[in-house]
């Protein structure tokens, strides 16, 4: 049979905010445990949240960017469970009104095609605090630092086939956070973080089937395994006559597997009502206008900018324009190079290779966007062959100064004199007779490598400095005469 | 519609409310003398009325995302059953 895959996704992008969404505790990463855990944080009798201001414009900027319906107003209301790390006994989340409701994002998948998806609400929503389970003599610490940390929860509707393209919307959500400025996306400390919810159907089938969410994945290489693990899962066990159940599952990366967390009876019935601490959130339409003319260009528009100005392809545009920083290395050296194929090879190319070789990302690239402009402008205007570029490259990246200091240093300028060139090449041609009467007397289809041979020769004995299309040119005119 | 003695039992599980036989029986009493109320207000017509999320006519106050709680953390602990390492001891719980 064939079988055909339904995900969706909920992304919990934490917002970039310096307070949490309902007191004025602070939001840092990796503080001393509890110290940002105020009487609000405890759920302390008697304390009543105030919402951050922030939190809501944030929530606004995203729905901006994708397009989205934003209600005249918004409502809070609890999800109520008991859990240790989850003070209040309830999730002060958002349910029937939430602040963001539907939209859409264009994404471009691998083919270089652009697949449209819907999003279908996000709302805001305080984060948990931590359990941590090592051995406090056989009990659990609980760590309420992140308790109360803002979260916008985006929702996909089922639309995305297969675990790809669920990677490409979510690196694309998570691109559009960082654009927008309101989340810092950094997955290993949990700002970003996923539910995948997955089925499977026979093909043609219109009715979905029964789902399964593999909870909290914290990387794109996790998203498109524990998906691809999760259909071959639910395919072998309806081939084999089973059911799937519908329940909350977890990726296991060590395994490449997902195994079923032990099931909580009754869980899911979280009994939400509206937050009777909490007024409607009325959202002023002028305070959309004014951040309307707050949103930076978005990654889309960019994309799209540097395929129509640059010519560039989809793909080499989506890369370019996957961050704000790396589009605006890119444009820099565009702009200094004025030449944008130029400028996507090397970007794309060697400096790409070596921010991945020495684990860098392009902010801390030892070579600016200017130096290497700057470099390029020395290959256009034949100062150095693309050979020698490289080494000027390497160069640069080890703190050597810019391109033309290290030309002049190193004394690499290319050599354009045709007379010198020629007087080099005699000198080859005469060291190497022996081929040079091999090569005039083999018929044209042999002549290719033996070609590559004389020019190889004539490189070295000019340190690589000779320009190639000359060598090249020269060197045909004195083996054809 | 009306509770059940199980539909008592079920959410007082899910409140973490110890209930016990007497106190059940005298729930569901009461329970479903408020669910009657809310059939009786229910059979009025609200059509184009939108609901009422608080009673109070006013929007919600928001606050400018600046820091204004200190750590207090020493004098919340101090409350606390156990704590270690700063952390706050609770029963062992794994999902």
């Amino acid at each position: 049979m064939q079988w055909e895959t339904v995900i969706g996704l909920e992304i919990h992008a934490q917002l970039a905010t310096n307070t949490k969404i309902f007191s004025g505790s602070a939001t840092a990463f990796g503080a001393e445990p509890n110290s940002h855990a105020s009487l609000i944080d405890l759920a302390m009798p008697g304390t009543l949240p105030v919402l951050n201001a922030a939190a809501v414009r944030m929530a606004c900027m995203f729905g901006l960017a994708v397009d989205a319906h934003i209600a005249e107003y918004n409502i809070f209301a609890r999800k109520n469970y008991f859990y240790p790390d989850l003070p209040k006994g309830y999730q002060t989340s958002q349910m029937d009104d939430p602040i963001v409701g539907l939209g859409h994002l264009d994404i471009a998948l691998d083919d270089g095609s652009i697949k449209r998806v819907n999003i279908t609400r996000a709302h805001l929503e305080e984060d948990a605090g931590k359990s941590l389970h090592e051995d406090f003599s056989g009990m659990t610490g609980i760590d309420l630092n992140r308790a109360g940390t803002p979260l916008l929860e985006i929702v996909s509707e089922p639309e995305l086939s297969n675990a790809k393209e669920a990677v490409a919307y979510a690196k694309a959500i998570h691109t559009l956070v960082r654009y927008l400025n309101i989340c810092d996306g950094n997955m290993a400390e949990g700002s970003f973080r996923c539910d995948c919810n997955v089925s499977v159907r026979p093909k043609g089938q219109t009715k979905l089937g029964t789902r399964t969410e593999i909870k909290n994945v914290n990387s794109f290489r996790f998203i498109e395994r524990a998906i691809n693990h999760e259909i071959q899962r639910q395919i072998e066990l309806i081939e084999d006559g089973g059911k799937v159940t519908q329940e909350t599952r977890l990726y296991d990366p060590n395994k490449d597997e997902t195994r079923s967390m032990r099931s909580k009876e009754e869980a899911n019935d979280y009994r939400y009502f509206p937050c009777p601490d909490l007024l409607p959130v009325h959202i002023p339409r002028e305070m959309l206008e004014e951040l309307r003319t707050h949103l930076p260009e978005l990654p889309t528009q960019k994309r799209e900018r540097f395929e129509k100005d640059f010519g560039l392809s989809t793909y080499d545009a989506s890369v370019l324009s996957a961050s704000r920083e790396m589009a605006n290395y890119f444009e820099v050296v565009e702009k200094t190079c004025a030449d944008a194929k130029l400028a996507t090879n090397w970007v794309m190319g060697e400096l790409s290779s070596l921010l991945n070789k020495e684990n860098l990302d392009i902010t801390q690239s030892p070579v600016s966007a200017e130096q290497l402009g700057g470099m390029l402008v020395r290959i256009k205007d034949n100062t150095i062959s693309g050979k020698i570029a490289k080494m000027v490259f390497e160069a640069m990246a080890a703190g050597e100064g810019d391109a033309d200091q290290i030309i002049e240093q190193r004394g690499l300028k290319q050599v354009t004199d045709s007379g010198a060139i020629e007087a080099m090449l005699d000198e080859v041609l005469a060291t190497n007779a022996e081929q040079v009467e091999q090569y005039r007397a083999s018929d044209e289809n042999k002549r290719g490598k033996m070609f590559g041979f004389f020019v190889g020769q004539a490189m070295r004995a000019s340190k690589g400095k000779a320009n190639p299309q000359q060598v090249n040119e020269l060197l045909k005119q004195k083996l054809d005469q | 519609m009306a509770l059940e003695r199980c539909d008592v039992e079920k959410l007082a599980h899910l409140a973490r409310l110890g209930l016990d036989d007497a106190q059940i029986n005298s729930s569901t009493a009461s329970l479903n003398a408020a669910i009657n109320m809310i059939n009786a207000m229910q059979a009025v017509n609200t059509d184009g009325i939108t609901p009422l999320a608080n009673p109070l006519e006013a929007n919600q106050r928001l606050r400018p995302d600046t820091v204004t709680e200190s750590n207090h953390r020493d004098d919340y602990q101090a409350l606390a059953p156990a704590v270690e390492n700063g952390l706050y001891l609770v029963p062992k719980v794994i999902d």
